[in-house]
């Protein structure tokens, strides 16, 4: 069954990986081609994306209904980010269609008309916040398309020119006939017509739609009324609900268990055994939740985590006085630079695990009908995913069907590299036979004990400082759990022992520094770690924009000023630093107790400027008032979603170093659920002012690059105040030591 | 036992321990409450218990004889239509999971409260949890209601 095998390349961490098509070839050969990976999906038909230029985007793309609906079918997972409403809005705009007919659902099991292109086309995928980038020619060409078809059977069917045709909010008109009919009219006899080749699309000065404030998501209204359906909320006749055991501490495995306590629950039906350990399945959440609660296991924790996260952090740091395992970059002679230097400023920083916390615990329903398995969930890699279910249940991936779910957040959860639950619920269905439906569902503590957390990073920088107070030498040592290496796909993203998603950031910083190395090494432990919402630019932005901060104080520039000196010739950046800056009042006085500070920072090709103001209370105290962000993006397709993305990656990003961290005590996982872990609440939200920089450039991603300089901009508007420099996170425990 | 949910008296067979919400969502198919974390911290399952914001999750059923619920999708006085109304205009929702649960807190908060300050509202809203942070619009949602219920 693996004879069949399926290459297909990706990249979930930074827009650098660019899969080319002769990496593709190379096959397995890829592994050392550079940032590109090649991953097998067992069984997978082999299927090249050279093929895109065979899809036909009526059927594929777009579907008019003769009941006048037009629904788009979505390449990208909708976690809230938005994308779903943002291609609509680029079919929309070139199909002329109404707003109040478009419908969008998720789509998989076409790769040459879902592969990501912004992935180079060799996977379907949603991360890297590359859902835009990916979809803005596709999704315009294929509304262009589809609305030529429907002017062509217009055309056809009224005999007359196809150029005396309008098109307007979903109805076709012939001006000197009078005649007029709906898309849904004309739909079937469009889908008859031949695809054209080439159509034109609309210049920047005809969209009423991209770039349109006042143009608005389609789901506000369900999500309001608690119609909206979730993967939670599938429920098929018979269906059992699993509540799965895991070993408490990571790469436990299970030994032995009684399941006689949870088979007398009442509503429990069965006990199985996964590759993970256990699951209870019952006839409803409750009663499998209180059964998986009574069963007795005994794990092995041979091989396991067993380690506290502060055990862990304190390997971290006693790594980084040393010099690092391998080079990231390196640029001039940074040791050389630093012995010339008359002034140096050392710092280490030291950054916890950190859990994405989205408020649907993980999830995914299976059932099997025939010889067809049907797998719910919000399928990040819907294709991958496919294939290691089909490996799992020992079937072809052509009889498994996907149904790609909207989720409640993701934040990077759930792209994995190894299935996880959805596998996991398809072992538990194969278990009991697939005599029933079954819905995996997750507990909080699962969710929040269950690892691929934002990995966690120990920093420490020297920064050498001529006579002049200009920077000489620059030498920057990461330790860091990988999150690629020891996975199966290790051999492509990660080159030279570097996983740039790591160094992100920091390796491939924008500041001009002549003489600088970026030095990385990979700590090792069973803890799984994950991409989380801007994945290494979590942890290197604020090393970057904090030392910045602390350069322009030891030397008396202004934060702003000498950011605008080390980017010159990078225009995009410097516009999303100036609209900040000027829109927040950078420079102008504040009232008494307020203090500003500032950092910026582009990641998945965004660059976002941010001001922090905050008001000092007693001692360490403050409050985070005002947050004014600058977003160079390219061109805004939904501007409002723009802002509320922004609005969103605030609220993450400050949460987080105020106070979130995992916590490992002998490897068991100490904050299980909201009470300990906890993430931010609205008394703690400023007030959020985004400006986007107008453009009509190719755009880029928003999900993540908001979140990057939350953390920096607070913390040096907190070194404004106080003087003090927290480079323990998160704050919480920073600010107490 | 007799549950009075939205206005109608249901039949459950349930454990009297178990919590509403799974009442709801398994037994009932009421769905719309949402499951955030089971110990009443994430404010996603908040649902009216003789009109009082009050978690589901927490809430045994073998508690509520007699009592009037309210969940998301019943909820339909000039209030919560105007909520509902503020949250659409505004696209309050990002993901949308924890939206149940705010709307539920936010139109108890207005039945009580008809012009709440930034700090009535962070108070009130304080027990639900957006991990999408979706709270500078929730509280422009509730103002924007408030105002039209004026």
């Amino acid at each position: 069954m693996f004879a069949n095998r399926f290459l297909a390349q990706r990249q979930l961490g930074t827009k650098r990986f660019r899969p080319s098509r002769r990496m593709f070839l190379a096959g397995t050969a890829a592994a050392g081609a550079g940032l590109t990976i090649g991953f097998a999906v067992p069984g997978a038909n082999a299927q090249a994306p050279a093929a895109a230029a065979a899809v036909n985007p009526f059927g594929a793309h777009i579907r008019i209904g003769t009941d006048n609906t037009v629904t788009v079918l979505s390449a990208h997972m909708d976690m809230g980010q938005g994308a779903y409403f943002g291609i609509a809005t680029l079919v929309a705009e070139e199909l002329d269609a109404a707003r109040s007919q478009l419908r969008v659902e998720g789509a998989s099991g076409n790769l040459a008309a879902y592969g990501n292109v912004a992935w180079g086309g060799f996977a379907q995928g949603t991360g890297g916040s590359t859902a835009m980038a990916s979809s803005w020619e596709r999704y315009r060409r294929a509304g262009a398309i589809c609305r030529a078809m429907l002017v062509s059977a217009a055309a056809r069917a009224w005999n007359v020119p196809a150029n005396e045709i309008a098109v307007k909010d979903g109805t076709l008109f012939h001006g000197p006939s009078g005649r007029g009919a709906t898309f849904g009219a004309m739909a079937d006899a469009a889908a008859a017509e031949p695809v054209p080749q080439t159509v034109s699309l609309k210049a920047p000065g005809q969209w009423t739609r991209i770039g349109n404030p006042a143009y608005r998501r389609l789901d506000s209204a369900d999500k309001s009324t608690g119609k909206q359906q979730f993967t939670i909320d599938v429920r098929l006749p018979g269906m059992l609900i699993a509540v799965p055991v895991h070993a408490p501490v990571f790469g436990g495995k299970l030994k032995s268990f009684d399941a006689a306590a949870a088979k007398a629950v009442a509503g429990v039906v069965d006990v199985v055994t996964t590759s993970r350990g256990l699951a209870v399945l019952a006839t409803n959440t409750w009663a499998a939740r209180t059964g998986a609660e009574a069963i007795k296991a005994e794990w092995d924790q041979t091989g396991a985590e067993t380690r506290s996260s502060d055990a862990i952090l304190a390997s971290y740091r006693a790594r980084v006085d040393a010099a690092g395992e391998h080079v990231a970059a390196s640029r001039g002679n940074a040791d050389a630079a630093l012995g010339r230097a008359t002034r140096t400023l050392e710092a280490t920083y030291e950054f916890p695990y950190l859990a994405h916390a989205a408020l649907e615990p993980l999830n995914a329903v299976v059932r099997r009908q025939g010889d067809i398995v049907e797998i719910w969930g919000g399928h990040q890699i819907p294709d991958l995913y496919a294939g290691l279910a089909a490996q799992a249940l020992g079937m072809s991936p052509a009889n498994i069907r996907m149904h790609v779910m909207k989720t409640g957040g993701g934040f990077g959860r759930r792209a994995v590299t190894d299935g996880d639950v959805v596998v996991e619920a398809a072992e538990i269905a194969k278990a009991i036979g697939f005599r029933a439906p079954v819905k995996l569902q997750w507990t909080r503590e699962t969710d929040m004990a269950g690892g691929r957390y934002r990995p966690a990073a120990v920093h420490k920088l020297r920064v050498g400082l001529d006579a002049a107070g200009n920077i000489a030498g620059w030498q920057h040592r990461i330790a860091a759990q990988s999150i690629l290496i020891g996975t199966p796909f290790e051999g492509g993203l990660v080159k030279n022992g570097v996983d740039a998603t790591s160094v992100e950031g920091a390796a491939d910083t924008l500041y001009a520094l002549p003489d600088l190395r970026v030095e990385i090494t990979n700590m090792v432990s069973p803890v799984p770690v994950l991409w989380w919402r801007s994945v290494g630019h979590t942890h290197t932005a604020y090393v970057m924009e904090t030392m910045i901060d602390e350069i322009a104080a030891a030397t008396a520039k202004d934060p702003v000023a000498l950011r605008r000196q080390l980017l010159a010739g990078h225009p995009r950046h410097l516009a999303a630093i100036d609209l900040a800056a000027a829109r927040a009042g950078w420079g102008t006085p504040l009232p008494a107790g307020r203090f500003r500070g500032f950092a910026a920072h582009e990641s998945f090709g965004t660059s976002v400027g941010m001001v922090a103001e905050i008001s000092m209370g007693a001692g360490n105290a403050f409050k985070v008032e005002r947050i004014v962000a600058g977003v160079a993006c390219g061109t805004a397709i939904n501007p409002d979603n723009v802002r509320a993305q922004v609005e969103g990656a605030v609220g993450f990003g400050l949460g987080a170093i105020l106070r979130e961290g995992v916590t490992l005590d002998g490897g068991r996982v100490v904050d299980t659920n909201y009470d300990g872990y906890r993430p931010l609440r609205i008394d703690e939200m400023p007030k959020v002012e985004v400006h986007i920089v107008a453009s009509t450039a190719a755009p880029t991603g928003i999900g993540e690059p908001g979140v990057p300089p939350v953390g920096p901009a607070i913390a040096n508007a907190l070194a404004a105040a106080t003087g003090k420099r927290v480079r323990l996170l998160p704050f919480e425990k920073g600010l107490s030591t | 036992m007799k549950l009075n949910i939205n206005g109608r008296e249901r039949n459950l067979e349930a454990d009297p321990e178990m919590p509403l919400l799974w009442a709801l969502r398994d037994v009932l198919g009421l769905t719309g409450t949402k499951f955030g974390c089971g110990i009443a911290q994430c404010g996603a399952c908040t649902v009216h218990i003789d009109g009082v914001p009050s978690r589901a999750c927490q809430t045994p059923v073998g508690t509520l004889d007699g009592a009037k619920i309210t969940t998301i999708e019943g909820i339909e006085d000039r209030v919560a239509k105007a909520v509902q109304a503020a949250w659409t205009k505004l696209d309050v929702p990002q993901c949308g999971y924890c939206q149940s649960g705010q709307i539920m807190s936010a139109v108890a908060l207005l039945r009580d409260n008809a012009k709440p300050t930034d700090a009535d509202i962070d108070a009130a809203m304080a027990g639900n949890l957006c991990r999408c942070a979706t709270y500078q619009r929730i509280r422009a949602g509730i103002h924007e209601a408030a105002k039209s219920l004026a």
